[in-house]
């Protein structure tokens, strides 16, 4: 129970990765970039590639493949998503949605359907742990991920907070138009924040085949998670993503004690549960609040 | 040659020609007021000089040089500051983070934190307030202030004091006034309140449904003048008389 509590906490590190891009991309330029998860695997394949291939280690393929990602992001941004935003709300949901298909059937023409997996190239770093009292064992590689999560959100946190080009970020986000009037170019910090989402996309990726396998068609369901622990840690919210990683990643983690199908499913339920909270308490606070509500239904 | 010259500007919403061949020309150090009814245009035509409406036709030359095609943050690269109708401050963002982010992507100069907070010494106590905490004046100081920040050459001002109490708008008045007296920056201020556009403004432009109904100096127009010309009474009117 505390073991499954303790991994479940871990792995919500690795959905605060993945959904931190998901929500800066939607805070900024809001839209819901439905090909992130297939971006996360296009990631995850361009470091085995590093390593299989060109002989890099793991760690150093992973650093290579972020401004490889963050390029992708940029152009992505430039030649496709800005032209679709001035279409209206739908055009980019479109647009991403047929993005991930390109995507996944892109990886799959160029890398095969085999199941592939960073875990070989690791080493024993897959399967090493800590021990700890009462039986509990702590995976170094969950902890590796949880880390960089919190030091990715806290970068990020700094990045909007004190630095010209998060100002930047925020104003656009706020108000684009403001911005444009005292001066921000809305269209580079729109590129930019494309660029650092997709960039984090790819980083989830890789932490993702270190831990698990992948294949071409793996997206969609990352991109399912990163937008669950989105929505349970409140839209637009960068500790929330990690709050709500966290508490994806133990209901899991808890529900596959019951049985393995439950991981899945204790997640899905408890978004579900999330969801419909939040949408009644709207609800009910758009009508005078939930006590009004409550005894005007008696 | 003028700072501001606008060439038989067009500026439509769809189907609706707010601003219809509009032309007009401002000189370095010059105030000029613009008056008229709500739906005159006064609104989109400085939108299209800040560069945020699309000009449908025309040309707008900012000293000598021909702008129409720039997009909002060159034209504020270039001399254009625009302080907005409804002040369009950043809410979440604090009163000097407002400010800053004008100052490092707009113009050098002499214009910088320390100087707007002296030249808006209200903002003093407030800079480490979210700009949507504060009151109407308030937010109008800091709308003028972000927009110093940038350095203009021109300062295009939307509905001045639209919404403030009269102890504000005396306030910011003052602020402006200074300004003016400096003489460095040259403004284009929208103001429903025609004794304070005749009292500040050196000259005055009526617009009526897109074009220039009456313009003049300050000095030579008389207020029953405007008002024939911002009702669209002129015609009629002369054949009273």
């Amino acid at each position: 129970m505390l073991d499954a509590l303790i991994q479940g906490i871990l792995l919500g590190g690795y959905y605060a990765i993945l959904a931190a891009g998901l929500s800066l991309m939607f805070g900024v330029l809001r839209f819901i970039n439905l090909a992130h998860g297939d971006l996360a695997i296009l990631g995850a394949y361009l470091v085995l590639f590093g390593v299989e291939r060109l002989g890099l280690s793991p760690w150093l393929a992973v650093l290579a493949v972020l401004p490889v990602m963050a390029t992708l992001g940029w152009l992505l941004q430039g030649m496709l998503f800005a032209r679709t935003m001035r279409g209206g709300f739908l055009l980019p949901l479109l647009t991403t949605f047929g993005l991930g298909a390109v995507l996944q059937n892109g990886m799959f023409g160029l890398f095969g359907s085999d199941a592939k997996s960073l875990g070989n190239s690791i080493g024993s770093l897959s399967w090493d742990s800590w021990q700890l009292p009462f039986d509990i064992s702590l995976g170094k590689l969950p902890v590796i991920t949880f880390v960089i999560a919190v030091i990715v959100l806290a970068g990020l946190q700094l990045l909007l907070s004190y630095t010209r080009l998060g100002r930047a970020i925020r104003a656009t986000s706020a108000d684009p138009e403001a911005a444009e009037l005292v001066g921000v170019d809305a269209a580079t910090v729109h590129r930019a924040a494309a660029a650092i989402a997709v960039a984090l996309a790819g980083l989830a990726g890789a932490f993702l085949a270190m831990r698990a396998v992948i294949g071409p068609y793996s997206g969609p369901a990352q991109l399912i998670f990163a937008f669950e622990a989105v929505v349970i840690g409140g839209i637009g919210s960068l500790w929330g993503t990690l709050i709500g990683g966290i508490i994806l990643g133990v209901s899991q983690s808890l529900g596959s004690l019951l049985s393995p199908q439950w991981f899945q499913l204790a997640g899905h339920t408890l978004f579900l549960g999330v969801l419909g909270a939040r949408l009644y308490l709207n609800h009910a606070a758009s009508r005078g609040g939930l006590r009004l509500n409550l005894k005007g239904a008696r | 040659m003028s700072l501001l010259s606008v060439e038989n500007l067009v500026a439509r919403h769809g189907l609706l020609t707010a601003v219809q061949s509009f032309s007009f020309a401002v000189e370095p150090g010059e105030v000029v007021a613009i008056v008229g009814a709500n739906g005159a245009g006064k609104t989109t035509l400085f939108r299209a000089i800040a560069g945020v409406h699309a000009a449908a036709s025309g040309v707008i030359r900012f000293a000598g040089v021909d702008v129409t095609a720039l997009p909002p943050h060159k034209r504020v690269a270039a001399g254009i500051a625009m302080v907005p109708e409804g002040r369009r401050l950043f809410p979440d963002m604090t009163v000097s983070e407002n400010l800053r982010i004008a100052g490092e992507n707009g113009r050098r100069g002499d214009w910088s934190l320390a100087t707007v907070l002296d030249a808006l010494p209200q903002l003093r106590p407030l800079v480490g307030v979210p700009a949507g905490q504060l009151s109407g004046g308030q937010r109008q100081a800091v709308a003028i202030g972000r927009a110093l920040m940038s350095n203009p050459s021109l300062l295009l001002l939307d509905e001045v004091s639209l919404g403030l109490s009269p102890i504000a708008v005396e306030s910011l008045y003052e602020t402006l006034a200074v300004l003016k007296a400096s003489g460095e920056t040259t403004m284009i201020v929208v103001e429903q309140d025609l004794d304070r556009a005749l009292g500040f403004a050196d000259r005055v432009i009526c617009m009526l449904e897109g074009k220039t109904a009456l313009e003049g100096s300050a000095a030579a127009l008389t207020r029953p003048q405007i008002a024939a010309a911002y009702f669209g009474l002129g015609a009629e009117a002369g054949k009273v008389h």
